[in-house]
């Protein structure tokens, strides 16, 4: 688990610049600081940066096949490594180390780029076939690994585990694109593929890239397919029973490692689910890890420390501040390379901090389970939407709306006309795949408002239709809104934010592996047949999970109305302790260099932040939404030279290759 | 110099809302523009209450009254008209 990199000339002309593969690398060593490793031939270079979880001693990358011709770099892990391998030997192949990432090769010299079919894992890898020149790129089916790439001219290809390590070539231009500006004001994040920045493409979850013969041809391995059984086939217990199975064999196989695991106790059920399965079903006695705010809107502490005192758990809590969120933000961005519209990233960047402190590298932790076992609120509007659309004059449907929202987007007290009208928004549009998602997107789409009028006018024709599309391709079940919402939710919020602004990019700041049982191929799939009715049960959310796991979780826990995750905003920007840097972010004379944004609506919203010392939901994502682009303008253009680092000088170059093993 | 409650209201939406400093069209739905949101008009209420000390009740916060300058403006006038001179003790 690392960062990877690498630079192919597919037609040969240029053999790959090994100063510029240790530059890259070097900007990934946050991500693997315990080694490196480098490969090259006349035609392609490969790069490693190793964060040693499997195989300590032996599992230096790139790795090689018997004959090295193939080579490997991969970050993440592949679970039933040791299932794979077993086979892999028995059918004649012959290893060099214990390490997971090394099943590739041998998968691949049988099955070429269907190597990642027989994959449990979280990966993104490169092969480099050196006979074929052939170059293979892939990536998870959920995006939990990251991969990025430029074609900066024809049959030329750069992949990297982060952005920041493409622009190691400073000919390379760095610059935002407003396209994908436009669509993270839409849509929170670029939509699958594209990123913030013009040029720089990224493999989408469950993709493939191959490289041959001067061309690009990326394809999808595996679909995500929320295709509900219509009603329950099986008594409920039955499929209680199979959902704990599955959770309890993803949650073991996501112990393997030859270091200590630990978890993440958010204080909410699904951490508290797979913490308290390695409780009961594992000898395994962890370390556990928590995030404790000192603005009491936003603390869990008390659920926190319920769940690790019922298991017995080694109990760590970080305090943090509204100040520490200020103070951290700005290298947050240079981590995630995106625009924000929360901080909510900024306490998971101090929490790796924090667990790395303690001398753990792995922690496991609850994502996916509210995609795929019915438990956001979106789910649930998607489904009183819908029931109200069939009588849109109703008095009494809007009003189910009031249950939902309580905490702090203040939506419980808003008027019922109001509600109507927010709600109500499209409600007729019931046959557009999106329908769930199209409020918040009109919603968060007002922000533009913000934008310079040079910018808006730059933007006038786009159209972000063929891309949404496409994110959504293989989306089914026309009939039923909550599972068309969970597909939409999956798509798109889960791998381009979730995942990796708040998932892979802060934890690997600090060198720390999340793994996530939920996010399980072979749960998820489960889970998207399981009939609707037992994710979202009425407005229940998350039903047979509560049922399956009732014994191991107290009712504190599981019966608590789901607590969407927040960090402070305001009072980490505009509080008069605030940092110094967000001041001039902020100022006026940030919002006119950079351009993007129209100085005299900044200021207003600004000076309404400091006035009344709180924002509206809105106008707080417009604030960091501000913020984030002027960080990114800066730490990816004019600053980012300052910010290279100094080249390793413990960069092994593989070229002899080391002795079969067995 | 007290303003008239349109100029009022109208200068609370401009530098509250209207972050850009643009007049703001007395006849303009909030709604329709997405001035206000559902979030927004809370402000407004507490703003109107404090503002001219009236008491707003929770079935009168609709679009009907609060949905641009001139109906609130109008809605205040009828509110405030509605209010009677006590009948001092001392």
């Amino acid at each position: 688990m690392c960062g990877i990199a690498g630079v192919v000339d597919l037609h040969g002309r240029r053999p790959p610049d090994a100063a510029l593969l240790r530059r890259m690398l070097a900007l990934l060593r946050h991500r693997g600081p315990e080694g490196a490793g480098l490969y090259r031939d006349a035609v392609a270079g490969l790069a490693h940066a190793r964060l040693s979880i499997v195989d300590l001693a032996g599992g230096r990358q790139p790795i090689a096949n018997e004959d090295g011709t193939v080579w490997v770099v991969c970050n993440g892990e592949i679970f039933n490594y040791p299932e794979l391998r077993a086979e892999l030997l028995a059918r004649g192949h012959r290893f060099r180390t214990v390490s997971d990432t090394e099943v590739i090769v041998h998968l691949y010299e049988e099955r070429g780029a269907d190597c990642v079919t027989p994959l449990i894992g979280d990966f993104a890898f490169a092969v480099w076939d050196a006979r074929a020149r052939r170059l293979l790129l892939a990536r998870d089916r959920l995006g939990v690994r990251p991969l990025f790439y430029t074609m900066p001219a024809p049959g030329a290809l750069r992949f990297a585990s982060e952005v920041k390590a493409l622009f190691a070539d400073p000919s390379l231009p760095r610059r935002i694109d407003p396209e994908a500006l436009d669509q993270t004001f839409t849509y929170w994040a670029p939509l699958p593929g594209r990123t913030l920045f013009e040029g720089v493409r990224e493999l989408p979850p469950a993709h493939v890239l191959v490289a041959e013969q001067g061309r690009v041809r990326a394809h999808r391995y595996w679909r995500l397919r929320v295709d509900p059984e219509p009603r329950n086939r099986r008594p409920e217990a039955e499929y209680a029973e199979e959902l704990r199975a599955l959770l309890v064999d993803a949650t073991r196989l996501r112990l393997r490692a030859d270091v200590p695991v630990g978890a993440y106790l958010s204080g909410g059920l699904d951490s508290s689910v797979i913490t308290a399965i390695v409780h009961h079903y594992t000898d395994n006695r962890m370390e556990t890890f928590s995030v404790a705010f000192t603005e009491a809107a936003y603390d869990e502490r008390r659920y926190q420390q319920a769940m690790a005192r019922a298991l017995g758990t080694r109990h760590h809590v970080l305090e943090v501040s509204a100040r520490d969120i200020g103070a951290a933000f700005p290298e947050v961005v240079w981590h995630t390379e995106t625009v924000l519209l929360r901080t909510a990233p900024v306490p998971f960047f101090l929490l790796s901090r924090f667990v790395r402190a303690h001398g753990l590298k792995v922690v496991l932790t609850g994502e996916g389970s509210d995609e795929f076992l019915g438990g956001y609120n979106i789910f649930k509007e998607a489904k009183v939407r819908c029931f109200w659309a069939r009588r849109p004059e109703s008095r009494s449907r809007p009003l189910l709306l009031r249950r939902l929202y309580g905490y702090v987007d203040g939506l419980s007290e808003t008027p019922l006309a109001y509600l109507r009208a927010h709600f109500g928004q499209g409600l007729a549009e019931v046959d557009d795949p999106a329908y769930s998602h199209l409020v918040r997107w009109r919603s968060t789409a007002r922000l533009k408002r913000f934008f310079a009028p040079a910018l808006r006018d730059a933007l006038t024709h786009v159209d972000h239709a063929p891309e949404l599309a496409a994110a959504l391709d293989g989306i089914t079940a026309a009939d039923d809104p909550v599972a068309r919402a969970q597909h939409v939710e999956a798509a798109i919020f889960l791998p381009q934010y979730l995942l990796s602004s708040q998932g892979d990019r802060v934890a690997m700041a600090h060198a720390v592996e999340g793994r996530f049982p939920f996010l399980d191929h072979r749960l998820v799939e489960f889970c998207n047949r399981l009939p609707t009715d037992l994710k979202l049960h009425g407005l229940q959310e998350k039903y047979l999970l509560k049922r399956a796991v009732a014994d191991l979780i107290p009712a504190l826990i599981r019966e608590r109305p789901k607590q969407p995750y927040r960090a402070p905003i305001v009072p980490a920007f505009l509080a008069t302790e605030a940092p110094a840097l967000l001041r001039e972010v902020l100022s006026e004379a940030a919002t006119v260099e950079a351009g993007y944004f129209d100085p005299v609506a900044v200021r207003g919203l600004v000076e309404k932040g400091r006035r009344l010392g709180r924002l509206s939901e809105f106008e707080a994502m417009a604030l960091v939404g501000v913020a984030s682009v002027h960080l990114v303008h800066d730490l990816f253009g004019a600053g980012f030279r300052a910010r290279l680092p100094a080249p390793a000088d413990d960069v092994v170059e593989v070229g002899a290759v080391t002795p079969l093993v067995t | 110099m007290q303003g008239t409650p349109e100029c009022v209201i109208a200068d609370f939406i401009r530098d509250n809302f209207v972050f850009d400093g643009t007049a703001v069209d007395p006849e303009a739905s909030f709604l329709e523009s997405g001035l206000i949101d559902s979030t927004g008009i809370l402000e407004l209420v507490l703003f109107v209450e404090e503002t001219f000390g009236i008491t707003v009740a929770d079935d009168e916060v609709i679009p009907e009254h609060f949905d641009s300058v001139r109906r609130l403006a109008a809605y205040v006038r009828r509110k405030l008209a509605e209010v009677r001179p006590s009948v001092a003790a001392s």
